[in-house]
């Protein structure tokens, strides 16, 4: 019962790295950028939303609260895009790398200008309440970070593989000179692309905040995402959420039975392990270039 | 606009391309030299600062600026570099003997470390150096009886010809001590530049498929690039521990890498002075805002503090830089230098450069 | 001998056999063309030869030399030279770096008399620089010497590349689609160039190109392939003629002459 316990609790915890990796996968689909900042975009995402619920500051009702957080962290995503991603359009990789972390700098910055920097919680409706459910004691918000994860994944997967703007999207980041002779508008599909991934961005961070403090440098767990979606192999929806709860039950496992320390290093010694064994994720996509 | 009439091969491979070239950088060394009969010790201690962050960065630019390899963890090199001289001063070895070992021990452990991952690219080779970062920094922790861990150890000054520098007592040796080692390492990076192993650099960042067919092995020059990257990270580390003072697991942070890396970007990608140019102004912010607080608190009686303000406006440079002048600070430089040997007949085009698509090297 | 000999080499992508039971053998000092409609196996034939692909089947030997044993950064070291189809330079140097790139086979340096630079070091640097500004001379490419690639003309980095392959002073020269892009002027300087090339510089080459033009001007012997296999091998006259060449390109109802471009169109896809 105890590891049971054990992961479950690992695999809320990796729910949310699922979430935030999620959010990595699908710019990178759409766009083949990588947004270093998405954790930081999850952490902002949180303080607004806290930012509007919580007594201490605005105090609104929690399910009024959600929707303007990820409204807004929407919002923000696209002009994120508009102003500055869209700018770098055909620079290089890793150009877009560096001006993201850049951006999660300068979120966290404001973040903390704005809300202080001590760990504060979001205040739920749902907060300490739990289920006994045969012998084992699970939270609410455990429960509704796990079911929210899987409902989320399922539609962005659909979104992707059956929609006609899924498609297209997929397409615009293949080749966005052929994308654009075939008429499908590029750039506006990458806002939108960007957009999306900051309101999923708000939703991790809601759900992380409702199971413990978060504070500015909360979002430096967006490392962990990335080794959730660098397992998952990058372009891989499913893969992502895959990689994110192999991670969180990893930690949670060593944290209880491995030596001190190792927790702390393991989802990175796993990243590394994968990049170096099957460098394009377990759910590999890339290919040699051709001449 | 000067036109330098080539006679020998010489012209093209000397340092300087004409005397009045070699002219203005004996000047500024000069300048350089001459900085302590001017500044304080206080400043003087900034400008060795700036001088070991221009070394680290000129590892970094080394690796991602001329071989085209992103690197988040030369951090980690740094501390390689420290905590290997730290242990072999007080081990009694000189530090003449220490110091430049501490280099090549943190280009042969990084290296080493780093060989397994080097075959990867882009976005997934900075993944995996982050995430290398992040473990050498927890390394640090667990090595405690060698590193201290996180309580941290106390750095011994240097020991030279019977004279003891640090940072504190002998503000202005240790100074020299800095220029010295960066002007060594900028000769030694000019020279690698105008030979066959720098061209192969440049060939690997430019096309792998292009350098293998002209005979360039791969893997064993990223090694060579990631090598001497790592060594001069090692150096301006253990420089940096000397400055320090005293070094702990939290000294050679994730951070402390990002900002190398943005250091470049600022500076210029691809540039040797960008190393230089990213290191001024990474050290000129935090004394820029210390300043303006102090006038502020002064004439106004206001008192700001914002913890994290340093890299914001760090960070917001760089997004500037990046929207506006990919090329960096050494870019502008660039950009007006020619401005003004063409005066009036500088285009705003002349920099131009043929937009490129991206095209996925994925398949579906 | 042969200088170069491909024997029954066979190449297959998943399914697709890309080159079929493919055997020829090049002389030493000829033109030799590879010529056929898109998708036919030219390129990848060229690919086997960098070693970038290894064959399923078959032999590769170079000058006695078995090529398949080596790694593709040896392949130059053997003197086989070669430009790509999508031109492959360093877009962030200059053309001359570009060409002291193609010298890297020659260097007699390593990583620490580089760093020091010694006198040894500048000496064989002046060596490169002689034998580059040759091929500058050569191509007439010095008004170019000191422009970065980026900015380049199409043209021009075409040259270039033909430049960067001659640098390394090769034995056999590999061209893929010399003439692909360059207008009609530009072809007739390439045909001059690989006329030379063959001619004053005793380089073989090896080249695959559309331009049926360009191939009966230069060539000595051509071989038409066609869905990996070879069709005929002999001269541009005979093997224009060919009926299993003009099928391949025409197809069966083919009865009317044969054109001197069966296929202008460019082949991106290959």
């Amino acid at each position: 019962m105890d590891f049971l316990q054990l992961v479950i609790s690992g695999l809320a915890n990796g729910c949310v790295y699922g979430l935030i990796a999620l959010g990595f996968v699908m710019i990178y689909k759409a766009t083949e950028a990588v947004n270093f900042a998405q954790g930081d975009f999850m952490m902002f995402g949180a303080f607004i939303c806290l930012g509007l619920t919580n007594t201490a500051h605005l105090g609104l009702n929690f399910w009024l609260a959600v929707p303007i957080a990820i409204a807004t962290m929407g919002a923000l995503g696209y002009a994120v895009d508009r102003t500055v991603i869209r700018q770098m359009f055909g620079q290089s990789q890793v150009a877009i790398v560096i001006l993201t972390i850049a951006l999660g700098f300068i979120l966290r910055f404001a973040a903390g200008t704005i809300w202080s920097h001590e760990p504060v919680s979001l205040e739920t409706p749902f907060a300490g309440q739990s289920i006994t459910f045969g012998g084992v004691v699970l939270g609410v918000n455990e429960i509704l970070i796990i079911v929210v994860t899987v409902i989320l994944t399922v539609l962005l997967y659909f979104f992707f593989s059956r929609t006609r703007l899924g498609v297209a999207m997929q397409a615009a980041s293949q080749n966005q000179l052929a994308a654009y002779y075939m008429g499908i508008p590029v750039k506006r599909i990458q806002s939108l692309v960007w957009a999306l991934s900051g309101a999923l961005a708000a939703i991790a961070g809601i759900l992380f905040a409702a199971k413990g403090a978060i504070e500015p440098n909360v979002g430096l767990l967006g490392i962990k995402a990335f080794a959730a979606a660098a397992i998952g192999g990058f372009g891989s929806l499913p893969g992502a959420l895959v990689g994110g709860l192999i991670i969180g039950v990893v930690e949670q496992v060593t944290s209880r039975y491995g030596i001190t320390g190792l927790s702390q290093i393991a989802p990175y010694a796993l990243l590394l392990l994968v990049l170096i064994v099957r460098p394009g994720g377990l759910f590999s996509q890339t290919q040699k270039k051709k001449v | 606009m000067r036109f330098v009439f080539k006679t020998s091969y010489d012209a093209d491979i000397n340092w300087f391309k004409h005397k009045y070239q070699a002219f203005w950088y004996v000047l500024l060394l000069a300048i350089m030299l001459a900085a302590p009969l001017f500044i304080g010790s206080y400043f003087i201690g900034e400008f060795a600062l700036v001088l070991i962050f221009s070394v680290a960065a000129m590892g970094l630019m080394l690796l991602t600026g001329h071989t085209g390899l992103p690197s988040l963890g030369h951090a980690a090199f740094m501390a390689m570099g420290c905590f290997a001289n730290v242990l072999m001063l007080n081990a009694g070895i000189p530090w003449l003997i220490a110091f430049p070992l501490s280099g090549i021990i943190a280009g042969l452990a990084g290296t080493l470390i780093m060989l397994p991952v080097l075959r990867l690219h882009g976005v997934y080779l900075a993944l995996a150096t982050l995430a290398l970062s992040i473990l050498i920094a927890d390394i640090v922790v667990l090595a405690e009886p060698w590193t201290g861990g996180v309580a941290g150890m106390i750095v011994p000054p240097i020991s030279l010809f019977g004279q003891e520098i640090d940072r504190f007592g002998t503000p202005f040796l240790f100074y020299y001590v800095c220029l010295a080692v960066t002007v060594l390492v900028v000769m030694l990076y000019r020279n690698l530049l105008r030979s066959p192993l720098g061209r192969s650099f440049l060939a690997i960042r430019d096309s792998e498929v292009s350098a293998q067919a002209m005979g360039i092995h791969l893997a064993q020059t990223k090694a060579r690039s990631l090598f001497l990257s790592a060594t001069f990270a090692g150096l301006a580390g253990a420089l940096f521990g000397h400055s320090a003072g005293y070094v702990n697991s939290e000294t050679f942070d994730l951070v402390l890498s990002i900002n190398l890396l943005i250091m470049i970007v600022i500076g210029g990608l691809g540039f040797m002075h960008g190393a230089f140019l990213g290191a001024v102004v990474y050290t000129v912010i935090p004394l820029a805002l210390a300043i303006f607080r102090t006038f502020l608190q002064t004439a106004f009686d206001i008192n700001i503090n914002i913890p994290g303000m340093e890299a914001g406006i760090f960070a917001g440079i760089l997004i500037i830089m990046l929207l506006f002048e990919p090329m960096g600070l050494y870019g502008v430089w660039l950009k007006l230098r020619t401005y003004f040997e063409l005066f009036p007949f500088y285009r705003k085009d002349m920099f131009k450069r043929q937009k490129s698509y991206l095209k996925t090297e994925r398949v579906q | 001998m042969s200088l170069l000999e491909l024997k029954n080499v066979t190449q297959r992508f998943g399914g697709v056999v890309a080159v079929n039971d493919v055997s020829m053998t090049v002389e030493e000092g000829e033109v030799f063309a590879l010529v056929g409609p898109n998708g036919a196996g030219k390129s990848t034939v060229f690919n086997l030869l960098s070693r970038f692909y290894t064959p399923a089947e078959g032999t590769i030997r170079f000058n006695g030399h078995d090529v398949l044993a080596l790694a593709p950064d040896q392949v130059p070291d053997l003197g086989i030279a070669r430009t790509f189809q999508n031109i492959e330079l360093f877009e962030n140097s200059t053309v001359l770096y570009n060409l002291l790139i193609g010298r890297h086979r020659h260097r007699t340096s390593n990583m620490f008399t580089d760093l020091i630079f010694t006198p040894g070091v500048r000496a064989a640097e002046k060596e490169h620089r002689e034998a580059v500004e040759e091929v500058i001379d050569f191509l007439d490419l010095q008004a170019y010497r000191d422009k970065m690639i980026a900015g380049l003309p199409y043209g021009v980095r075409k040259v270039v590349e033909l430049g960067r392959a001659l640098a390394t002073k090769p034995k056999l020269l590999l061209l893929d689609e010399p003439a692909s892009g360059l207008s009609v002027e530009e072809t007739q300087d390439m045909a001059f160039w690989i006329e030379d090339i063959q001619k004053q510089m005793g380089i073989t080459v090896l080249m695959v190109e559309h331009d049926m033009g360009l191939v009966s001007a230069v060539s000595t012997r051509v071989m038409a392939l066609a869905e990996g296999a070879e069709l005929a091998t002999g001269t541009a006259v005979e093997v224009q003629s060919h009926p299993a060449v003009i099928e391949a390109y025409l197809g069966t109802s083919g009865i009317q002459k044969a054109g001197h471009q069966p296929n202008k169109k460019k082949d991106n896809a290959a």
